[in-house]
């Protein structure tokens, strides 16, 4: 065994501040991609420009869930499934604030998906980062709405026999104004698109495809969360503009990523400020967002 | 008309929901999330109207859980907040009702209750929710529940459920029922300055130094908004003065513990019953909501037979006025409890007699009132 | 001077013109040793395949990367970026008034 040597030992990440430290490390398995999709996203939160204390993170139940907890920001861990219709609360009670809501496929999705289909129709001006691992990992691996077809898990022990949801699909068909999928290991383009999703106007949805070795990974023998990461390098397909009709995602099918949907659309206080706004006297705070320098795609 | 502050001062001929609605904003409400239901809907399209004129906001969400986790996150971000519904929603409520208990979040929730259980009879009278209001959520928890009987205590009750709610931070319920909702009768709305308002408690340290739920003497913690720059942890786990969720049993019984006695050791301040010739009294009429009311003719009409009669009329029926029952029980022969539902307060009634007094349930299953001469059969009963 | 900081000189068919004015930015890695999970991204998606695992563990039973050439690092922060659990970053030796951590948000 040949000497090895060290790296400079250190007690603290430059990203720390925004992170709670006194809960850290994470309760996160090794190999988890949360933990990715966090570093990203702190990264986007510091270069967007917008005032920490405006920042408010709400989150549901699950992995992803924890999410709010680890954030130095105003954060909220509510029930499952409820982020949104908190989030939309919290966005309408002080539209000032920023909301993000950082949650599960699952959470979002399956108990959610009411709410994440109304808050896209209404086009709120919330941001939803929403974390797929195709399973619910919190609770030990059972089926979700987003589980591929014929993929193990615990409550489909012989193979999901249910056709999926597509996230960006149902995002986009619901009234989405911006829809983009990445994987944790494109965590450039992933902190990029995190960034242009706060900063812009109207409802967000980045869904960020993570692997979840404990569980999903190993129920499907898909290996390490070293391997998933391998197995989205090689089988990862950039299409920006893709139809979100078309990017669903099967067991062993190509993962397509990019930038589907980006346009623009009233938001629903721009709805309200243009439908009761010339009658009644609304005070509707200006959004904190200042006007930032976004990276551009580097393809 | 004074419409910026939301108090509609004069003399007003509204039906209770609608007074319940002028309440809210009297109160200073400004925001709304509600699903349309039977017999509840007239609160909320009448603060549809109202609300944009005092420059608040109105949400129609798209259900009930959706409505109540709405008006959570609008109290976070620092708006006083109301919902309403009836049964089958409150049902819907519950599980969030819970969130905002354990995240000590103050917002009223107005029940219009209906005939049930299920879909029962939208449009037709109950009273059947009040153990609901009570257990209706999982977990140990205390909350606090209004019955009004007129318009009038519509508006009075529901901006006392908006104070009761600042001043405990806790989700408060006011318990009307569909023939409350829709009587119209005459309300006399106070001037503004005549109507007391309850401040939001504001933290008095700055964020370095700030726990979320480290609590004033009284029980009670300050709350911060988002956006104030405390970066806050709000989470519905069991958890500690930080507000950092905390699985364990020691966390656990010094919540609980805590959010109980919250409720518990302040009951005196939150009581409150109206009492009538109940000194000397050979029956005690225990009443809320629309029965009090009904119960009027068939105490007119028992003391008219030379029965004394006395009136016990709930005016807040959570927490349960235990400690007024029990000194009653030892003083009276009997207590008739007429109820549109098939014995829930009774049972508490019954449980805080200890066994001193005999306690007549006067059921109806719903549908209706009751027939005041069957509450008369029960006052004759009780004073045998 | 473009004195790359490798061990090997890199080859260029064609000089750039600005190659006196560029200079290759040159990486210092550090860790916080008993974050790491050992799952191995950074090691294996290194651009300059800087880190190997460790042979000894962590105190949770985790090999951690140690740097097997860190005169390679390129201060490009894909360790940073894609580590789950905030416990690796770079910083460009470079560049003087970069501190060791730098103050984030406040």
């Amino acid at each position: 065994m040949t000497q090895q040597q060290a790296c400079t030992m250190v007690e603290h990440h430059p990203i720390d501040a925004l992170l709670r430290q006194d809960r850290i490390p994470h309760i996160w398995c090794s190999g988890c991609g949360l933990g990715t999709s966090v570093t990203a996203f702190v990264n986007a939160v510091k270069d967007c420009g917008i005032p920490l204390d405006k920042i408010s993170v709400v989150s549901g139940i699950g992995c992803t869930g924890r999410v709010a907890g680890y954030m130095n920001l105003d954060s909220f861990h509510t029930t499952h499934g409820r982020a949104l219709p908190f989030a939309t609360g919290l966005h309408l009670g002080n539209p000032s604030l920023k909301v993000i809501v950082f949650s599960g496929d699952g959470d979002l999705i399956s108990i959610g998906g009411n709410h994440f289909i109304h808050t896209a129709r209404r086009n709120m001006d919330i941001t939803v980062i929403c974390v797929n691992n195709f399973n619910y990992g919190m609770t030990g691996g059972q089926g979700a709405p987003t589980t591929p077809l014929g993929a193990k898990s615990t409550t489909t022990p012989y193979g999901n026999i249910e056709f999926p949801f597509s996230i960006p699909h149902l995002a986009a068909a619901s009234g989405a104004t911006y829809v983009a999928r990445w994987t944790a290991l494109d965590t450039r383009r992933l902190k990029n698109s995190m960034q242009e999703a706060i900063v812009r106007k109207g409802f967000s949805v980045v869904e960020v495809i993570s692997p979840c070795p404990t569980l999903y990974g190993r129920l499907n023998r898909l290996g390490t969360g070293l391997d998933m990461m391998k197995f989205y390098q090689e089988n990862t397909v950039i299409k920006h503009g893709a139809d979100p009709a078309s990017v669903a995602i099967g067991k062993d099918s190509k993962i397509i990523v990019g930038k589907f949907v980006d346009i623009e659309r009233p938001t629903y206080l721009d709805m309200m400020k243009q439908g009761l706004g010339a009658r009644f006297k609304i005070p509707i705070p200006e959004r904190c967002v200042d006007k930032t320098e976004i990276p551009g795609d580097d393809e | 008309m004074e419409t910026e502050s939301g108090v509609l001062t004069g003399e007003h001929f509204l039906s209770g929901n609608e007074a319940c609605a002028e309440g809210a904003l009297a109160a200073g409400c400004r925001f709304f999330a509600g699903y349309p239901i039977t017999p509840s809907t007239e609160v909320a399209e009448h603060l549809a109207e109202r609300l944009p004129q005092v420059g608040g906001i109105f949400i129609q969400m798209e259900d009930e859980l959706a409505s109540m986790n709405a008006i959570l996150g609008a109290a976070w971000a620092g708006r006083k907040t109301m919902s309403a519904t009836s049964g089958p929603g409150f049902s819907l409520m519950m599980e969030n009702l819970g969130l905002g208990i354990i995240t000590e979040t103050p917002c009223v929730i107005v029940n219009v209750q209906r005939g049930g259980p299920s879909t029962g009879l939208p449009t037709l009278v109950g009273q059947a929710d009040m153990m609901q209001a009570k257990w209706g959520s999982h977990g140990p928890y205390e909350i606090i529940a209004l019955c009004p009987s007129s318009a009038q205590e519509c508006f009075d009750f529901t901006v006392k459920a908006f104070n009761l709610s600042e001043q405990y931070r806790t989700p408060v319920l006011v318990m009307s029922d569909e023939v409350v909702g829709h009587m119209t009768e005459k309300v006399v709305i106070p001037p503004a300055d005549k109507i007391e308002i309850t401040k939001r408690r504001t933290p008095r340290v700055p964020p370095e130094k700030y726990l979320p739920y480290d609590p004033d003497p009284d029980g009670v913690p300050q709350m911060a908004l988002a956006g104030q720059g405390y970066k806050m942890h709000i989470t519905g786990l069991t958890h500690d003065k930080k507000g950092y969720p905390v699985i364990t049993e020691e966390a656990q019984v010094a919540l609980i513990g805590r959010l109980i006695d919250k409720i518990r050791k302040n009951r005196d301040k939150i009581i409150q019953y109206e009492e009538e010739q109940c000194e000397g009294a050979d029956v005690i009429v225990c009443s809320y909501g629309i029965s009090a009311r009904i119960s009027q003719l068939a105490i007119q009409n028992a003391r008219a037979e030379g029965i004394k009669v006395g009136v016990l009329k709930l005016i807040v029926v959570w927490p349960f006025p235990e400690k007024k029952i029990d000194e009653l029980a030892g003083k009276t022969k009997g207590f008739v409890v007429p109820e549109i539902n098939c014995g829930q307060i009774s049972l508490e009634v019954e449980r805080c007699a200890h066994g001193k007094a005999k306690v007549i349930l006067v059921p109806h299953a719903g549908g209706g009132t009751h027939n005041p001469d069957k509450i008369l059969e029960a006052i004759r009963r009780a004073a045998a | 001077m473009g004195e790359p900081s490798g061990s090997e000189k890199p080859k260029y068919w064609r000089t750039p013109l600005d190659l006196d004015k560029l200079q290759m930015p040159k990486g210092k890695v550090f860790l916080i040793k008993e974050r790491c999970k050992g799952c191995g991204f950074c090691v294996e998606y290194c651009p300059r395949d800087v880190l190997e695992l460790s042979y000894e563990f962590n105190s949770k039973g985790y090999h951690y990367p140690v740097p097997k050439n860190e005169q390679a690092c390129v201060n490009c922060k894909l360790c940073d970026m894609l580590c789950p659990e905030f416990a690796i970053y770079t910083v460009d030796v470079n560049k003087e008034k970069e501190t060791e951590v730098e103050k984030v948000g406040n």
